[in-house]
């Protein structure tokens, strides 16, 4: 059975404990923000360190510019804004100022995919782990929960690369045991199983082991691996996944362009080629509605994975 | 130093910025001609006396930082980090060419003495506004200077940077606005007046001067007034003429990237040896 349950702690509030301790130990740590800082709980931040945390205001270009001179003079900026906004009104500005100059600027993106929810179609970010995918040296990572995000984000702070973090700011389901330790660039099995993989990520891993239940009561043995680097990818895990179970579903909270599924496919394409499924939003503008219409309305429940598992299994 | 010594000094510098320039981009046959010519004045005032930086050790902790937002006048910067020292003269042939350390654009990671990597217009305020903060926060004495051009400030991060930076009272900071009135597609006035330009700068807070770009006591006397004006963040206009002292890019309408045989750019550089006295007429 699946040990899949809601957090007691909100994610922003960790996120904040977890940072705060890191510049309590780091004073290079320094933290910007584009007027959300109510939203996102780094005011917090602002309290404690008023004089290494920075509103810039409505102004993500700048903001993003800025982190890169503030790592350029040795400092370890966090830009954070709404996942849309770093991946739409940022994008040249982490590209050039950022990564292209070899700056380790640390872009946190809240509300990934279809947690926007009520923001609705304008604030969905379906496109940000492709646009990010797409930088050299850039790590992509999506926590899923508060235990990998405090894992996770010393790891992603003292990386010498830039780095995009998608992060939800409210409640999560939790994945992983209190404490439990996670290596960036690895995959982690959280359930093992022999008929087929599913390669999950963010939101849909909660999901997907849902879905492992709903299979293993059909007699359907599922595996399931979270990935909660996307770039690099853990290819040796998950070719070993591809030819031990045949096939492999993706699922994501992202269009299935150029996400996780992308990436994916593109290693089971060069290493171990087997029939793949992608679940995710199917190349659709986001829309407004709470999460739990948006993944009945995009085909993204734990019954959507588990159907494309099976009729993958099936057709093996 | 005399005011009349300190002239000749920075001109002579100037000088030498302007035909190792010219001839780079005469060798290499094609170039930004136009926006490198207008700050050639300003790039010799900036490391003839006014910055503080090590040719031998380029990342010296205290150097001040320069920061060549309009980012395709990288040819006269580079002309002016080798005359300076940071690397040989020589190297100046090989802008452009595959593997150099001289890219069209300015490029932190290649090129010795560039601290920060622009060519994407309007980003590179945003980073030098970045680093002057870095280094007020940690209470350094380093200082920043920042190059935009005119056709630049119609990116709307220009006007984001303006206003974050005029309220941040930046001490430590000048930027300056290569005023030559033309951009690639033309002049300014025609595509997208920058005026009341000063005004602009004012009404966002920052400490304003307009001088002649040409003139390096003026630019000079500016830059010292910028500093001492503590508690603002400083803008320098510079009325300056695209491709200043260079007879094949001065006066023409269509001058920000030029194609030129080595000849004609031979005859450009013997005009302004002429022009400047370097040689009798």
């Amino acid at each position: 059975m699946t040990a899949v349950r809601w957090d007691e702690k909100v994610m922003k509030d960790v996120y904040i404990e977890a940072l705060l301790a890191l510049a309590e130990e780091d004073s290079r740590i320094v933290v910007l923000n584009a007027d959300l800082m109510n939203s996102d709980g780094t005011v917090k931040f602002a309290e404690a360190f008023p004089h290494r945390a920075v509103n810039v205001g409505v102004q993500e270009a700048n903001m993003v510019g800025m982190a890169a001179g503030l790592a350029a003079v040795g400092k370890i900026p966090l830009a954070h804004t709404f996942a849309c906004f770093h991946a739409r009104r940022a994008l040249d500005q982490a590209y050039m100022s950022g990564a292209y100059a070899g700056l380790p600027i640390k872009l946190v993106g809240t509300d990934p995919g279809i947690t926007a929810a009520y923001n609705g179609g304008t604030h969905m970010p379906l496109e940000d782990v492709g646009v990010f995918r797409g930088i050299p040296d850039m790590l992509v990572v999506e926590v899923v929960d508060t235990v990998s995000m405090q894992s996770l984000l010393p790891q992603v702070v003292r990386s010498p690369q830039p780095a995009y973090l998608r992060i939800s700011r409210k409640e999560t389901e939790t994945v992983y045991e209190r404490g439990q330790d996670l290596n960036l660039g690895k995959g982690v099995v959280l359930r093992p199983g022999s008929d087929v993989t599913i390669a999950a990520a963010g939101l849909m891993t909660a999901e997907s082991l849902r879905a492992a239940d709903i299979l293993a009561g059909r007699g359907i043995s599922a595996r399931v691996v979270h990935f909660h680097t996307v770039k690099p990818l853990d290819r040796e895990l998950l070719a070993d996944c591809a030819r031990t179970t045949g096939a492999v579903v993706t699922a994501e909270n992202h269009n299935i362009n150029n996400g996780l599924g992308s990436a994916v496919a593109e290693v089971l394409g060069e290493e171990c080629p087997v029939p793949l499924h992608r679940i995710g939003v199917q190349d659709r503008f986001g829309e407004v509605g709470s999460v739990e219409y948006l993944q009945k309305t995009f085909g993204m429940t734990a019954a959507d994975v588990a159907a494309a598992a099976q009729t993958l299994y099936e057709n093996l | 130093m005399q005011a009349t010594d300190k002239r000749e000094q920075l001109e002579r510098f100037a000088s030498a910025i302007r035909i190792e320039t010219m001839a780079a981009l005469g060798q290499l046959g094609f170039g930004h001609i136009g926006g490198c010519m207008s700050i050639v004045e300003l790039l010799a005032v900036l490391y003839g006396g006014v910055m503080r930086y090590r040719p031998e050790d380029p990342g010296w902790p205290d150097r001040d930082w320069l920061v060549l937002s309009k980012g395709h006048a990288g040819p006269a910067l580079y002309a002016a980090l080798a005359v300076k020292g940071f690397f040989p003269l020589e190297e100046l042939k090989t802008i452009n060419q595959g593997g150099t350390r001289l890219p069209s654009h300015a490029d932190r990671q290649r090129t010795p003495g560039v601290d920060i990597s622009t060519g994407s217009l309007g980003q590179g305020f945003s980073s030098g506004l970045g680093a002057a903060l870095g280094h007020r926060i940690d209470g350094r004495s380093n200082r920043v200077f920042i190059i935009l051009g005119d056709g630049e400030c119609q990116e709307g991060q220009i006007w984001e940077g303006a206003l974050w930076g005029g309220n941040a009272a930046l001490d430590n900071l000048v930027v300056f606005v290569d005023y030559n009135r033309q951009q690639l597609d033309g002049y300014v006035m025609d595509i997208s007046p920058m005026e009341p330009f000063a005004r602009k700068w004012e009404s966002f807070g920052w400490h304003v001067q307009q001088v002649d770009g040409h003139d390096v006591i003026a630019v000079d006397r500016a830059i010292e007034e910028a500093l001492d004006a503590s508690g603002r963040s400083s803008v320098i206009l510079l009325d300056t003429k695209k491709g200043y002292g260079c007879s094949l890019a001065e006066g023409k309408t269509m001058n920000h990237h030029m194609r030129f045989s080595k000849e004609e750019m031979d005859q450009a550089i013997h005009d302004w040896k002429i022009r400047c006295g370097e040689v009798a007429p």
